[in-house]
This record gives C-alpha cells, structure tokens and sequence, in this order.
C-alpha cells in the first residue's frame, strides 16, 4: 500500500474508520492459560517425586502469574495494539524452564539454581516493563547505534579480564553473580547492525565494483560493519566461545541479505563460515574435540571412559521416545555439570518426549514468525531490519543449541532461551521480547484509524 | 525487502524443522540403539528403582530392600544372611548375583514377562512389573540346626526329602553375609576384596561347589552295584576277602582301620567300614557296572542344576584294576558334593529311585499367585528296590550298633554312613569326616529325609577325625529338626 493509494481511497468517500481488534483479552487469556501450564508442570514434578503437591506450588504460580499480569499490564498501558502472542510464549517457555530446573534441582540437593533463575526472571520481566515503558518508539534506538555497538564491544571484551570457567572466557563473576556480557551484546549488536545497514543499504546494494556476479560496496560502505563484525568475532575467538561467534556471524549475514537483497551475500556468508569452521576446527582442540564428539558421539565409551555429555544427551533424548517418561520421572541428570543450563532441552526430551519437544520447537517458531510478521508490517526499514534481526537471533540461538544437544551439529555452548538456568540469557531474551512487543505496536498501530493491510 | 524478509523468515522455518526431524530421529527411530548402549545406565537404575522381590524360607522371607534414596535405590537386605548364603548367593549392584538371586533374577527383579498380568498394559504404560517372590523348598529347622551343628568350622551339609528331591538344607561354613556386597560403595568394594582373599573362603558354597573324597561314604554306591550285579546275594555270607588286601597288579596292600576284616560278610563289613572287602568288591563287579551305578546316582552329570548349576561329582571311567580299588573306597578320583552325596542317601531311603533335587518350590508374583511351580523332576530307578532294601538294613545296622551310633534318634528308624576320607599329597592333609543317612520316624511309611554332612578340619588331633564322631552328630540334627523330634 502507498501513500498514494491513501489518499486515493480518502478522496472516494469519507473515509470509514476501522478499528483494528487489539487483542489484549486474548493476551491475556493465553497468559493466564501459560500460568496455568506451567503450574501444572510444577505440580506433576511434585507428584511424581514424591507423590504430593509441592509445597511451593501456590507461591510458585502467584510469583509468575504477578510478573505476567505486570508485564501485560505494562503493554495494555504503552502498547495497546502490540501482538498478543510474544508475551505469553515468553512466559510460558520461561514458566516451562523454571519448572525443569526445579526438577533437576531434587537431583543436586547441593546446588539449587531455580531460586536464582526465579529472581533472574523477575529481573527480566522488570526490563521487559521498563522497555516497554520507557521506549516510546523503537526508531529512538536509530540513534544510539553507535553506543550500542561500543556497549557492545567493551561488554564483549570485559571477560577477558576474568578468569576462564570450563574451558571458555565469557563470564564475569562479581558479587557471587556470574554474568555472561555475550548475552547483552547480542541485542546491541542487533540494534546496530540494523541502524546501520538501514542508513547505508542503497550504498552496500548499488554502489562499488561488480566482481563476477557479486556487487562489492565500496570499502567506505562496507569498512565499518566488517570491522564490528570482525571485532566481535575476533574476541569471541579469544574466549572460545564460538556458539556465540557463528551466532553473530549468522545474524551478520541474514541482516545484510534481507538489506540488499543479494543472494551473493548469503553465497559468500556460507563458505566463509565452513572455512572457518573448517580452520577452527582444524587448529583449535577444543573445538576439534566437540566435532570429533559430533561425529563419533560414543567414541569415549568406545575408548573405556564412559559416556560424555553429549552421548548422554542422546540417550537422555532417546529415553524419552515419543511421549516421554514424564515430568520429575527421567534420568537426564546423568548428563552432568551443564544439565541446567546448556543441556535443559535434553530434560524437556526425555520427560515430555518428542510432543513435548515438538510443543516446544513450535512456540519458538511462532516466537520467530511474531518477529518476522512485525517486520515485514513495519513500514521504515530501521524497524523491519531490527525485528528480523532479533527473530533471526532467535532461530538462530535455538537451531545452534538444540542441534548442538541432539547431535545434529557439533556443540556450541548456548543458552536455550527462556529455558535454561542463567541469568544474563533470561533478562536478554525479556528484553528482545520486549523490543519485538515494541516494534508490532508500531506495525500494528500505524494502521489504526485507516484501513488494515 | 518484504521478499528477502519472506526469504530469510523461511530459511529459519527451516532451521527448526530440521531440528524436529533429527529429533524425532534420535528419539523413534534410533532410541533402540541408544537406550540399548550398555553405557547408558538407565536400565540400572530402573532395575533398582523398585523393591527386589524375596526370597522365602517356609512363609518368611529370608530377604529384604533397604530404600537409600540414590540414583540406584534399593539395595538388597539379608536376614541371616550367612546361614542363607549357600542359597541366596548375593545380589550386589557393583558385583552381580550369584545362586538363588542369579537364577530367579528376572523373577526378582520384576523383569520377568511372567509377571504381568497383562502385558500390553504395561507396554503401553512403561510401567515395570512389581517384583515377584521365589520360594525355597528349605525348611528352616534343618537349616539352622545344620549350620549350629558346624559351628564355623569348614565343612557343608545337604538335606533332601527322599520322596520328592526338595531341598531341605544346603549349607556351608564358614560363611558370610551377602549384605555386605549389596550396594556400590567403598565399603562394598573392600568386602569384596577381604571375602575373595580370606584362607577360609567364606564364600565358597561348599554343598555343592566343592567336591570331597567321599571316602568310606562311597561303600553304599559299592555296596549298592554289587549287590545289583549279584556279586552278593547274601548279606550274611562270608566274603572272600584278604586282609590285607593287595590292590591288582601292584605291590601295594590295604588295610582297615578295624580289626576283623579278612573274608567277612557284607553286612560286617559295611558295618565296620571294612575297605579291603570293598576294595575287592568293586574289581568284582567290574569297572563296567561300577561307573553305570555311580552315574545312576548321579556321578559325572555335568547338568545337574538346582535351579543353579552344581558342580560335577565324579567316578573315573578310565581306570584300571588298582584304581578301581581305590576308586571303589571312595578314594582316588573319586570326588563328591554334599550335595551328591544327600542324593546317595536319597536314593536308598526312597527304594532305589533317585528324585532330581531342587530348590524352588515355586516362584508367585508380589500378590503371591503362582508364577510358575517347581515342574517335573525327572526320577530315576537307580537301583533294583530289593537292592534299596537292603542297603536299608545295611545302613541302619551302622547306626545300631557299627560307626555310627551318635546319629541314633529315639522314635526314628536311622540309616548311616560313616567316612573318613584321606586326601592330600601322600594323605597328608587332615582327613574329611563324612556322615550320610537318612530317617524315618516311627509309623510313618517311608523316610522323610537324607542328609550328607562333610567336616573338613574336624578336630586337630588327626587319629580322632571320624565320620562317627563329628559328622554324626550334626546329621541327627538335622533329621531330628525335619522329623519334629
């Protein structure tokens, strides 16, 4: 639609004002549904375990039902005509993630991580609030690119002044707190990606030498974002931490083909990835490891050690079958130290199964198509290139991680959205949730009063 | 840009449906072969995850599960464990299970298919089976008054019902407790270690592991193929035997510990444990009849099992006259079980027919119907009935007034044997004192029971080591306890 057609169709009649439908009741029907669920998953851990309701239940379910009601009363407030769904998948996968790692937290009486997880979320859910209080308008962030992408930077660098934990240098430790810097960067990264490539993206499409079937921008286009680039990766390089570097690359690169719409981009984006892949792989042993693990899973029960993680992982997944063993009644603590943080889908898979894997792979996706749907409504391209972005990370964080645990690709280590135990992930993941409630507000609001797309 | 975002939007459709097609993958299509990999504990820990099923003694079970609360949750109990041991064995998470816990396992364990009452059901629901019960044919009584009788020393003793083949003891000392094997911690570990490197080998079942020279025992096997071949056919007659007797072909003689051997009838002779008549006996009746008869009774049956497997006794086919001789005295190559040994006692008391033993009297599920029962026991004429009865009177003569008056009961008719049984190199080893008999109590028809009973270090002082006196005793008890008297 233009703006001529506009005007074209106020000029025929007066134009009849159609109210878009806000969905708020709905919203808020599918959060108290999402409450719900997960209540009934902390009663069943409870009642499998040890055959009555936990204690906690009640508490439980009021905690999260008062940070969902909050936060939706927060975008009744300030969002009206935001897109219903976000909010409560958001609280349901978080809701979801709280009750697996209260169930493994009976497994490791010595290490309770659902507490802290519960003030994370509550954390979170305030950034979420503050968000979508405070920005009144996602085109303000346009402006603070360049701040983005510093903030970004220096948290990216910070802990390599921290000492390494399990092989990577990516958490700061402060106060009995461990943050992961990485998590925030991410949503910077993506706010300045999109400022610039929508600033500059006629340059990057239409500017340059053509070399074979490939328009190179001018260096002057093109510098500054290969160097952030670069400079992320290189320091996520340096920490080892390379599920959040091919994170970073993927997004790169899906950014800058929805921006100039060359197919070349995605050409190039893939086989620089598989040759840095192939040369990390090749030269660094940690990383060649875990492809050794991805493609022999059980070479170390082969070689008389036991099970690692990963054949674990596998087993975990393969307990679960179709149905699951159900909540509280799987064994995937036998995955080890990072059973609560990156291996929790593994739990999700042996105690819901493969419909409860599948549930839980689809409210992602339709978390990603929520972002995608917003973007491609929007109407300025600052907006559109930051829904797709915050989508595309999404997709791209879940396909890394749950590919990762279940053998389809070598293993990165990730934080599953909303899911598993950290809480720099949960705050994150709140606040692009909060920025995609933003943005379909102002894709949605945009036609309110004329008439809908 | 709509399009390119359409482009991107389905490229990350992609990505996730990629993800639920590898996971259905790992978790339909190969879950077989993960859940299968013997690395993967899970079938362990849900092998632990419910209570074991008993093993029970009469009506009490001699079993029991503690509840640890870890990843492997119950852990096997025994009360009485050592004087049960020999028919336990142990069920140990880190070391497996032996005997009873072995050959019931999948009954025990809840594994059994039997066990379901409806097994689609529990496909369905994946919910295992509760474990069932086996229940022994033992009868406590004899089992305690056997164990109390060998007070630690080394030696085993079997009882059987004669009519049926039931076991009615099996036990073996020294022993230990099979609790101490029952779960996976240190302590475990070091049990384990302490128990395989004891002198004493506490967790040898000698009753029916270990194989003895049966020593004069044996004379009844002799006695029974040659009264059967019709080398005698009266007890009374006069034998022609030499004392000392040179064994066929060599320089060597025999001679009796008692006096009064030379050319003596059989039934002084048996009475008197006379070996240079039995010696002759048996290279009269030939290697031929001699290794039928003691295959009949169930020497070199390497397939014997209780339900768990017992050790082969044997009789040398491949002999000649010398060693038949010696053989024929139990001595030589001649080796015994307990066990085999109770079945020789058996098999007289019960007109010649050997009853296969066995152990499990049947196997119920946790509500205690019936799983299965203890099936047919093959039967086997092993000797001519008058053959039986007269190794009867043979043997109740020992007990009367020969070697074996300790294990006379008052109110019973008693048959015995004594032995002593030389082995080591040069004989130099302290002998084995052995006791087989049976009993019937007075007004009943036929004998209840035949025990054997060995004693390996019976008293330090070799010229006392005697079948009659210390094995005896312990046997009366034991017949005493199965008799009620």
């Amino acid at each position: 639609m233009t703006k001529a057609g506009t005007t074209l169709a106020a000029a025929q009649a007066p134009a009849p004002v159609v109210r878009l439908p806000r969905r708020r009741g709905i919203e808020l029907a599918l959060i108290v549904l999402a409450v719900l669920l997960s209540v009934y998953g902390y009663c069943a851990v409870g009642l499998a375990r040890t055959g009555t309701v936990p204690p906690g239940a009640a508490g439980y379910g009021a905690g999260l039902g008062v940070l969902a009601l909050a936060a939706h009363l927060a975008v009744r407030l300030r969002a009206p005509y935001a897109d219903p769904l976000p909010l409560p998948i958001g609280v349901l996968l978080n809701g979801i993630g709280l009750v697996l790692i209260y169930r493994l937290d009976l497994e490791t009486p010595g290490d309770r991580a659902a507490p802290a997880q519960l003030v994370w979320s509550t954390l979170g859910a305030g950034l979420f609030i503050v968000v979508v209080l405070v920005l009144r308008d996602h085109r303000v962030l346009q402006r603070y690119a360049y701040v983005c992408v510093a903030a970004a930077l220096g948290l990216l660098a910070l802990p390599i002044l921290f000492p390494a934990v399990n092989g990577a240098r990516i958490w700061i430790r402060l106060a009995g707190f461990s943050i992961q810097p990485g998590e925030f960067a991410k949503v910077l990264l993506a706010v300045f990606y999109a400022a610039y490539l929508a600033a500059n993206r006629n340059a990057l499409a239409y500017t340059g030498r053509r070399l074979w079937r490939l328009q190179f921008p001018t260096g002057r286009v093109l510098g500054p974002i290969v160097t952030i680039w670069l400079l992320s990766v290189g320091v996520l390089v340096l920490e080892r931490d390379l599920g959040t570097s091919l994170l970073f690359f993927g997004l790169f690169v899906v950014l800058l083909y929805v921006a100039t719409g060359r197919t070349g981009w995605i050409a190039v984006g893939l086989l620089l990835a598989v040759l840095g892949a192939w040369a990390v792989g090749r030269f660094e042993p940690h990383v060649g490891g875990r492809i050794e693990d991805w493609l022999h899973p059980f070479h170390t029960i082969d070689a008389g050690i036991g099970p690692n993680q990963l054949s674990q992982s596998l087993f975990a997944f393969a307990a679960g079958g179709v149905l699951g063993t159900g909540l509280g009644l799987g064994h995937s603590v036998l995955i080890g130290f990072a059973v609560k943080s990156d291996f929790i889908l593994a739990t999700a898979g042996e105690e819901l199964g493969l419909a409860g894997l599948a549930a839980i792979v689809l409210l992602y996706a339709l978390l990603v198509e929520r972002g995608f749907r917003a973007g491609l409504a929007l109407r300025e391209p600052f907006g559109r290139l930051l829904a797709v972005g915050l989508a595309a990370l999404l997709a791209l964080q879940v396909f890394v991680i749950a590919g990762g645990v279940s053998g389809l690709i070598p293993l990165t280590g990730m934080a599953m959205p909303f899911l598993a135990q950290g809480g720099s992930s949960v705050v994150t993941n709140w606040a692009i949730v909060a920025l995609l409630i933003r943005v379909s507000d102002s894709a949605r609001s945009q036609y309110d009063g004329r008439e809908a797309p | 840009m709509a399009r390119y975002i359409r482009h991107a939007c389905g490229f990350c459709a992609l990505l996730l449906a990629a993800l639920l097609v590898n996971a259905a993958r790992v978790q339909v299509v190969e879950s077989g072969v993960y859940d299968g990999n013997p690395a993967n504990r899970r079938a362990t820990i849900a092998r632990y995850g419910q209570p074991r099923g008993d093993i029970l003694v009469g009506d009490e079970p001699v079993t029991g599960s503690t509840d640890t609360g870890e990843q492997l949750r119950y852990e096997r109990a025994y009360k009485d464990g050592p004087l049960y041991a020999p028919v336990t064995g142990f069920s140990s998470q880190r070391y497996g299970t032996t005997f009873l816990e072995h050959a019931g396992d999948g009954v025990l364990s809840g594994t059994d298919p039997m066990l379901s009452v409806l097994p689609l059901w529990n496909d369905l629901t994946r919910r295992p089976s509760r474990a069932g019960n086996v229940v022994t044919t033992l009868n406590r009584a004899a089992q305690e008054a056997a164990y109390r009788g060998l007070a630690g020393r080394k030696g085993a003793v079997a009882a059987i019902e004669p009519a049926t083949g039931r076991i009615l003891a099996l036990v073996s000392s020294p022993s230990y407790d099979p609790g101490q094997l029952s779960g996976n911690g240190e302590a475990v570990t070091s049990a384990w270690e302490r128990l395989n490197h004891d002198p004493e080998k506490p967790m040898l079942n000698r009753a029916v592991r270990q194989t003895y020279p049966p020593g004069s025992t044996f004379k009844v096997v002799t006695a029974a193929a040659a009264l059967d071949a019709g080398v005698v056919t009266d007890l009374d007659e006069r034998t022609d035997s030499p004392d000392p007797y040179r064994l066929p072909g060599t320089v060597t003689r025999l001679t009796n510990e008692a006096d009064g051997c030379r050319d003596t009838s059989l039934r002084d002779a048996f009475e008197w444990s006379c070996n240079t008549v039995f010696a002759k006996l048996g290279v009269d009746v030939g290697a031929r009849d001699m290794v039928g008869t003691a295959q009949a009774f169930g020497f070199n049956d390497a397939g014997l099992r209780i339900p768990f497997a017992v050790a082969p006794s044997t009789f040398d086919p491949h002999l000649d006259r010398a060693q038949l001789a010696l053989s024929s005295i139990g001595q030589y190559n001649t080796r015994a079980t307990p066990l085999q040994m109770a079945m020789v006692a058996a098999a007289v008391a019960n007109g010649g027919q050997l009853r296969s033993p066995y152990l499990v009297e049947r196997t119920t599920r946790h509500s205690g119907e019936t799983v299965a029962g203890s099936g047919m026991h093959p039967v086997r004429q092993v000797m001519n009935p008058s053959t039986a009865t007269r190794l009867k009177e043979l043997m109740t003569d020992v007990v009367r007034e020969g070697t074996g008056t300790r294990a006379a009961i008052p109110g019973a008719l008693v048959g015995g044997k004594t032995g002593t049984a030389q082995h080591g190199v040069g004989n130099s080893g302290v002998p084995y004192a052995w006791f087989v008999s049976w009993a019937q109590a007075d007004g009943t028809l036929e004998p209840r029971v035949a025990v054997a009973v060995v004693v390996e270090d019976a008293s330090a002082d070799r010229g006392e080591i005697s079948g009659g006196g210390d094995a005896a005793p312990i046997a009366r008890d034991v017949m005493r306890a199965v008799l009620g008297l």
